[in-house]
């Protein structure tokens, strides 16, 4: 699939994997912390517009609303830059959210779609079949002034999905489960692309969840076929007309992972990679200070839905902090209206307004030295969410919420037995 | 491309939040980056690197986020190449595209001990330990990152006309 989006977009008729190639790119993305440097890179260029003001978007979103005066300068710099530019999709405090929760809402791309991000999880949108990675901001500097980038044509890993997810098992612990067997590594320079008899139970949300953390497994993306939900979603939310790649009956692939959803269970990632994946038959009694839910990850309706389930009824365990993040407006507005917001704050939970803030140890959620946190985020490296001494461990928001009421890493399965 | 400096050696999986964290990333200025270089992983690393020194470290180095100010920092705190046994992608193409030297060599980068003196001709493709006498083979770019690094990066490149 991914190497029959490179060829369309680079003109080409077939490409190999290890071809060198340059490709025409749909959409341009930034954030507030890799645009600026994007920013005073398209500046060398001397070049007075972006290729098209449609396809560029900034989203600001990591340190924003601004965390302190440095955080607002750069993001000044942002608005500056898109207001000279005239670029149409410039997200700010009030419209933002979590990117790569954002831009799918907004409709902003599509199946068949080859788009780069100066973020790493830029990779989220395979789950709408389109073409995504991450970059640094000189690519992405370089692709907002001639709407191209290079890359090396990746071989694939398929990921062979069967049957469906039990009860209070999210697409978050597929993709922990997955990197368990590949490491954090196991996938670098190449694409996952993921199909089998099981994608249709996987609700588009999921396959987001899953899609994002490919580049945790170091996969240049992740890809899933497309099929009716993703068109349903596509038509919902408004996105261009989808062009559809399928794989070939007898596309090569450097490996095949048979996944069987049914035997998947409540899986945690430990300190401090994401490939240290541990059931809960592997985990004792680890007692924790503080509970994030949301992020580019897990920030979805469908996330706060399934940790409210578990919430529902309950207060959190004392000395432990709970913050709920919706990761866009609306998703803000859809809880509220569904009544989920009062019922994080009953729990005993804040809900912040959307940002990246604490996944990356931004502001919003600081860990000191010694305190360890479940996190329904992607990453969980030394300092991730704060001191450099301090502890994450990944996990879904069902596990996330049946943690914050025990007080200790708890599965969701647990929980509904109390 | 002839770079000549002392070893600073590290491990596997380097992630780019112990390369920069992200409580710096409030800036872009490469000096500021460079101050804080390697803090979560290597205190001392500020204080010992010298210019033209070279990292070398283990597999899937610069792994996680997509922030071009790790490569930034390591480059503005006067380190002249990293030797790995492999590269975490993003990082790979974002040293590339602003100009800080990398190659992939995994027997260099397990038999050169930290601070071992090493010089590295990459356009011949050989890596020499000059502490032990140890040489190393390398696989050279393909022309086409080879003209991008020679060009200055992936800006001066399309300046220059060489991508269009």
């Amino acid at each position: 699939m991914t190497q029959k989006i490179l060829a369309a977009h680079a003109g080409l008729d077939t490409v190999r994997a290890g071809q060198l190639i340059l490709a025409k790119l749909d959409l341009v993305l930034g954030n507030d912390i890799t645009s600026p440097v994007a920013v005073k890179e398209f500046a060398k260029l001397g070049v007075d517009s972006v290729f098209d003001k449609d396809r560029v978007t900034m989203v600001m979103d990591h340190f924003a609303p601004n965390k302190d005066i440095k955080a607002a300068e750069q993001c000044k710099m942002c608005r500056d830059f898109c207001g000279e530019k005239g670029i149409t999709h410039f997200y700010d405090v009030g419209e933002m959210g979590v990117e790569h929760a954002l831009l799918p809402e907004k409709g902003l791309v599509s199946a068949g779609y080859a788009v780069i991000g100066a973020d790493s999880h830029t990779c989220t949108y395979g789950a709408l079949g389109a073409f995504s990675t991450g970059v640094g901001s000189t690519d992405m500097a370089c692709g907002m002034a001639i709407g191209k980038a290079w890359f090396k044509v990746p071989s694939a890993i398929r990921i062979n999905l069967t049957g469906s997810l039990r009860k209070h098992v999210s697409g978050k612990d597929v993709i922990l489960h997955i990197i368990g067997k590949t490491g954090v590594d196991g996938a670098l320079y190449r694409s996952m692309e993921f199909t089998g008899s099981g994608l249709s139970s996987l609700s588009v949300e999921d396959r987001l969840c899953i899609a994002n953390m490919a580049i945790e497994a170091g996969a240049k993306n992740g890809i899933f076929e497309v099929d009716e939900l993703t068109l349903e979603y596509l038509r919902e939310h408004g996105a261009a007309e989808p062009v559809i790649y399928s794989a070939d009956g007898d596309a090569e692939y450097d490996e095949v992972l048979d996944i069987d959803l049914s035997q998947i269970e409540p899986t945690v990632a430990f300190p401090h990679l994401p490939e240290n994946a541990r059931t809960f038959a592997e985990i004792g009694d680890i007692k924790i200070d503080q509970v994030v839910i949301g992020s580019c990850t897990n920030g979805r309706l469908s996330d706060l839905k399934a940790a409210a389930e578990i919430m529902k009824g309950k207060h959190a365990a004392p000395g432990v902090r709970v913050i709920v993040i919706p990761a866009t407006q609306r998703i803000y507005l859809e809880a509220m209206e569904l009544g989920l917001l009062r019922q994080f704050i009953e729990f005993g939970a804040v809900v912040s307004t959307p940002t990246c803030g604490p996944c990356l140890g931004g502001y919003m959620g600081i860990l000191a030295e010694g305190e360890r946190a479940v996190a329904t985020t992607n990453r969980n490296f030394v300092g991730r969410m704060g001191h450099v001494d301090s502890e994450v461990y990944l996990a879904s928001p069902a596990t996330a919420a049946a943690s914050a009421v025990t007080g200790r890493i708890t599965s969701p399965w647990e929980v509904d037995k109390l | 491309m002839k770079y000549t400096g002392n070893v600073l050696k590290y491990g596997d999986n380097v992630d780019t939040d112990v390369i920069i964290p992200a409580r710096y990333l409030n800036t872009s200025d490469h000096k500021e980056l460079a101050s804080h270089c390697m803090e979560d992983i290597d205190k001392s690393f500020v204080s010992r690197v010298q210019p033209g020194d070279i990292i070398t470290a283990g597999y899937n180095f610069g792994c996680g986020s997509s922030r071009e100010h790790a490569p930034i920092a390591i480059k503005a705190s006067g380190v002249s190449l990293v030797i790995a046994k492999s590269f975490a992608r993003i990082f790979y193409r974002n040293s590339i595209n602003i100009g800080l030297a990398i190659v992939e060599c995994p027997e260099a980068a397990d038999a050169i001990a930290d601070d071992d003196r090493v010089e590295a001709d990459l356009d011949n493709g050989i890596i020499r330990d000059l502490t032990t006498g140890q040489e190393f083979r390398t696989v050279p770019f393909p022309e086409f990152i080879q003209s991008i690094i020679e060009n200055g990066g992936l800006m001066e490149s399309i300046a220059k006309g060489a991508i269009e």
